[in-house]
């Protein structure tokens, strides 16, 4: 269901065309391949004279490299052999620190990383190679226990008033202190990573791949292969989801399957099985989040020490940016007058963790939800009124000092879904005597739209519109991943130029073809690369506006195109067709990009960690009813009513498929996803033991739709893509604790965690190292 | 190599005996697969496979019917086939609900009883309802028929006892008196494509206020499928008081061997389980 919100409160926004198609829900542009089979999948492509490429892993945690033996005795022909002396670059997956190897060469730092490559035409022979070769290593002690760790990726520490904290807490009614912990997640994107390198006459490589990120996995190559731009192009093909894992993982299988095609001189196709994939790629980081907070005696914060502990695995990869977004979000959606948070990424050996949906928020918010809760429950207050009173409000400053100016609804989103989840009588109901306990639960999340601090700044971000005989052709290296972007780019691009959404195609990312809009990441796409596209498509707009003035007559600031037909007033001038075509025949292609740039007066200070961390937030809250059964300890969620603030809806109905989507993600966060290590590998790399949740696990949802506009976004759209991972987990874990007043500071919920702190009696606390992250139970 | 090893499809019982007289070695036989094509992707114990014997196509094994008080399930009767039947419907509602609770619908397409049974994993479902019901087993091969009861089948560890020469034919169970009943629940990992952390079934039923006939099997819990004897004891003559049940439950937690796995800890496992006879046996009485 969608709602709008109340008018008003949307503050209109003058815009030079009218929504037509922006607000609709016309098809998704891929839906139809997809659903009638006919999208082709990177495994559905065969190349020709292609071989399939194998990864041979290590079998130990942390160990020196004694040996890569090839068994001598085997017959190796047909089979392409590649270790990290055949590589021509550096050997390094390029990111942020350049600290991962493509293939480990000296050490080996995690369970199942790379350490050789093989390629061969036959699948059957290439699995029995793969048993011929044998790493020998020397074992070192490996580090399991991020609490023990004395590697640090990258440590963060910022303060807001920090002078007052000492008065805080000596003025405190009550000092609340808890401890919270979330493990590894996993993406579980249907289609496993795969790509196909294929060695090109100039010595290149063209690169086919299930991706986010081109330009990211362009960038890797070149560094590996030492190429220059013009002779590694990268084709994004079909995706069958991403959530963030594949962000950074494939630059390293890209990278493997190059190396391979450059040895053999053929076409190299790797696609991972799932379990390979659920052992290797990265995951959502574990980590340990401690809250100290002075109150007052109503609930007013008086303020906050937060320390935030992220487990980054073997290597740095993306963790220092996981880290600041999970930093700056620690403080939640709340006003604080003095607050400090310290917050670490360490090094341990296992697979290194990465991007996921939220990108460090849902763990932080996790904790300073259910912070709240506990909170409240100290104070005896209503955990809906304890959130009232200290959410954040326009003209607030955020513990970074933010300014918050534009788009900020925090109250009305905690508003439509008290009314809506009719909180006030569902908390005052009886939880049952029985067997089963129902409880009702709330969270309040702000998500920063776009990159997180300077990174907007350093990308400049570029895309662009081109002219068609009929239209235009959007080029952008953003990806389709399942989420909609080529839809919404069209209906964004179309309403600009005045045309039925079929004149618009999507070129499909190649970054030989189409400029760098950076990754596919951050729920940037809509609101950065979508508002760029705007630009661009309005400017092409002028330009032909112009073009049909000067040919046709008329002013070319009251000519406009609409419905395909440009007009001044009410006198039809010429179809888009013809002005097109003959612009094209007088004076060539015309190609407009443009490029992204910040809304002014938007300041970062990367160093103090000061200022506007995005230029905008996106605001939800969610309500979650669960019943716990005490026999057996499970909680069923029994329904969730979430609303959720997205500037606007360019297209409502993949809105509320993000909403939703997220949320079932988000309930398997919050009670069964669990990557179980042992001995830094991962036990359960398959689906019957990483369970995800099923049709029958996902509740009725109800969504509220807020559309507070944000003045700089294409037509007033923030982002929506990571949102909705960030509210259900702490909402879940409050409506347990109304349920059965066990507060249970871990995620997942599984009943054995339940029972435990149900055991406890009280509300027991997770203490950081009392078992190592990750360890099995 | 999955693709070279051997396949017969036998299109009668007579041809799959034919196979059997002489049993290549590593022979496996292939029902509905959903457990063996997994474990073939999973590699478990492939090289130990040198020959499949499918009978996905002997239909004189796919039935379901009535004989003598019997209820006779054929080893192809799939949970489909469970699920929708009447008969089991309206003789052992139990078995159809669980049927219906066993993966998604498409497994419940394809796997089969006599697939659950003779993969004899702890946690597969039907085994424990099986047990309580008092089922026996009818087994056979080309030297003859015999038959074994359900708790005698379920030797050790996903181990059986049937012959390398036998087929699992048929499970036949006992009608439930008037007063009796066949009850369980399962506790998985999720609403569906869910596997047992345990299970517990209970057969039985009151007489004059007392507890008569009573069975007791538990999945998920031991090493085997396990029929739970004392618990059996200590219930049977019994009102269901709550010093009934709480005999019952101490026998019960005393005799099953949880362990701690993925799904969770053996302690866990045993007050579940425990927690589950207590609330299932006044369902016996009433
Ligand atoms: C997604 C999924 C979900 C599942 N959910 C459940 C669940 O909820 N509960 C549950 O209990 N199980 C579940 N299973 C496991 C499986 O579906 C069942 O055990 C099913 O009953 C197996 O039957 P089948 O016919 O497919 O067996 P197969 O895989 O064909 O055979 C299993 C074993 O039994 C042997 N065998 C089969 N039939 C005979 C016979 N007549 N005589 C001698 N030996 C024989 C085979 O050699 C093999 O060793 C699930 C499996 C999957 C893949």
């Amino acid at each position: 269901m969608v709602i709008p919100a109340p008018p008003g409160k949307m503050g209109p926004v003058p815009l030079p065309a009218p929504e037509l198609l922006v607000g609709q829900s016309p098809p998704r542009l891929d839906g139809l391949d997809k659903l009638l089979g006919r999208a082709r999948y990177l495994d559905d492509l065969t190349f020709e004279g292609q071989l399939w490429g194998r990864t041979v892993r290590s079998t130990v945690a942390h160990a020196r490299i004694v040996l890569i033996d090839f068994d001598p005795s085997y017959d190796w022909s047909g089979v392409t052999r590649v270790t990290a002396r055949d590589i021509p670059g550096e050997n390094v997956v390029q990111l942020i620190d350049d600290d991962q190897p493509c293939l480990a060469w000296d050490v080996i730092r995690h369970f199942d990383e790379p350490v050789a490559l093989l390629a061969c035409a036959d699948r059957e022979k290439l699995e029995e190679a793969l048993r011929h070769v044998r790493v020998e290593v020397e074992p070192l002690p490996a580090v399991l226990d991020p609490a023990a760790s004395t590697q640090v990726f990258k440590h963060y520490r910022y303060e807001r008033e920090a002078g007052r904290l000492a008065e805080a807490f000596a003025r405190a009614h009550r000092v609340v202190e808890g401890s919270y912990r979330v493990r590894h997640q996993e993406q579980l994107y249907l289609e496993p990573n795969a790509v196909c390198a294929v060695p090109r006459a100039d010595g290149g490589i063209l690169l086919h791949g299930s991706m986010q990120c081109p330009f990211y996995v362009q960038r890797a190559l070149k560094r590996l292969l030492a190429l220059d731009d013009e002779r590694v192009a990268v084709v994004q093909t079909v995706t069958g989801g991403g959530f963030g894992g594949k962000e950074e993982y494939p630059s390293m299988i890209a990278c493997h399957a190059a190396l391979l095609a450059r040895a053999a001189g053929r076409p190299v196709k790797i696609v991972y099985g799932r379990g390979e994939d659920l052992a290797s790629t990265t995951k959502r980081h574990p980590g340990v989040v401690s809250h100290r907070t002075a109150v007052a005696a109503d609930g007013t914060l008086l303020g906050g020490e937060i320390d935030v502990l992220f487990d980054g695995g073997a290597y740095s990869t993306l963790s220092p940016v996981v880290l600041s977004r999970g930093a700056i979000h620690a403080p939640g959606a709340y006003r604080w007058p003095a607050c400090r948070v310290d917050a670490r990424a360490v090094a341990t050996n296992t697979p290194p963790n990465g991007a996921f949906r939220g990108f460090g928020a849902p763990q932080t918010l996790f904790a300073v939800e259910l912070h709240m809760d506990r909170i409240a429950r100290e104070l005896g207050l209503d955990p809906l009124d304890l959130r009232r009173r200290n959410a954040l409000r326009p003209g607030d400053r955020t513990a970074t000092g933010q300014e918050l100016r534009e788009s900020v609804s925090a109250l009305e989103v905690l508003e439509a879904v008290a009314e809506r989840s009719g909180w006030a009588s569902g908390r005052a109901q009886p939880k049952g005597d029985g067997p089963k306990r129902r409880g009702l639960g709330l969270s309040l999340v702000l998500h920063g739209a776009g990159f997180t601090g300077s990174g907007e700044v350093k990308l400049k971000a570029r895309a662009g519109v081109e002219l068609t005989p009929t239209g235009c052709r959007v080029l952008a290296a953003s990806t389709e991943i399942g989420q909609g972007t080529i839809t919404i780019f069209a209906q964004l691009v179309a309403d600009a130029l005045g045309l039925p959404l079929g004149a618009i195609e999507v070129a499909a990312p190649d970054t030989s073809r189409v400029p760098d809009s950076g990754p596919t990441v951050a729920s940037r796409t809509c609101m950065v690369v979508g508002g760029t596209l705007e630009g661009a498509a309005r400017a092409l707009h002028r330009r032909l506006a112009a073009y049909a003035a000067e040919v046709y007559g008329g002013d070319a600031e009251r000519i406009a195109c609409v419905g395909g037909t440009f007009r001044e007033g009410a006198r039809a001038i010429a179809t888009f067709e013809e002005v097109a075509r003959r612009q094209l025949a007088d004076r060539g292609p015309l190609v407009i990009v443009e490029q992204y740039s910040h809304p002014p007066g938007i300041e970062w200070d990367d160093d103090e960690f000061r200022g506007d961390a995005y230029p905008v937030y996106a605001w939800a809250a969610t309500a979650v009813e669960v019943e716990v059964d005490l026999d057996s300890y499970e909680t069923r969620v029994l329904r969730v009513v979430t609303a959720q603030d997205v500037g606007k809806a360019i297209h409502p109905l993949l809105c509320v498929g993000q909403i939703e989507g997220g949320t079932v993600q988000a309930l398997g966060y919050a009670l069964m996803e669990e990557v179980v290590h042992r001995d830094g590998r991962v036990a359960n790399d398959r689906l019957q033991s990483y369970l995800i949740p099923t049709a029958l696990d996902a509740p009725p949802i109800e969504t509220i739709l807020v559309e507070n506009r944000y003045p700089h976004g294409p037509r007033g759209a923030k982002g929506v893509g990571e949102l909705p991972m960030d509210g259900p987990a702490p909402a879940v874990a409050a409506a347990v604790l109304d349920a059965t007043g066990a507060l249970v500071p871990e995620l997942p919920i599984t009943p054995d965690r339940l029972r435990a702190a149900l055991k406890l009696g009280a509300a027991p606390t997770a203490s950081l190292g009392e078992t190592p992250l990750g360890a099995a139970e | 190599m999955i693709s070279r090893i051997p396949v017969t499809s036998a299109r009668s019982l007579p041809e799959a005996y034919a196979l059997l007289e002489k049993p290549p070695p590593g022979l496996r036989v292939l029902a509905g697969g959903t457990d063996l094509m997994v474990q073939l992707q999973a590699r478990v114990g492939l090289e130990r496979i040198g020959h499949v014997l499918d009978i996905w196509g002997l239909r004189e094994l796919r039935f379901v019917d009535r004989a003598e008080g019997l209820l006779r399930l054929g080893a192809l009767a799939t949970y489909g086939d469970l699920r929708d039947s009447p008969l089991v419907r309206e003789r052992l509602p139990a078995l159809a609900e669980l049927s219906r609770e066993v993966g998604a619908r498409a497994i419940q397409s394809r796997g089969t009883l006599g697939g659950n049974v003779c993969n004899a994993s702890p946690a597969g479902d039907t085994l424990p309802l099986l047990i309580a019901a008092g089922a026996s087993f009818v087994v056979g091969g080309p030297r003859g028929e015999r038959r074994i009861a359900a708790d005698q089948f379920f030797v050790a560890y996903r181990r059986t006892a049937l012959a390398p020469d036998e087929l699992f034919l048929r499970a036949e169970l006992p009608e439930l008196a008037p007063h009796e009943r066949l009850v369980y629940r399962k506790v998985g990992t999720r609403r569906a494509q869910s596997i047992s952390r345990t299970l517990l079934a209970l057969r039985g039923g009151a007489l004059g206020g007392r507890l008569a006939g009573v069975r007791v099997a538990a999945g998920g819990v031991a090493p085997v499928p396990l029929r739970c004897r004392l618990a059996e004891a200590a219930l049977e003559g019994r009102p269901v008081d709550a010093l009934a049940v709480a005999a019952a439950r101490a026998a019960l937690e005393g005799e099953i061997r949880p362990i701690s796995d993925l799904r969770g800890s053996a302690d866990y496992r045993r007050e579940v389980t425990g927690n589950l006879l207590a609330r299932l046996l006044p369902e016996l009485a009433g």
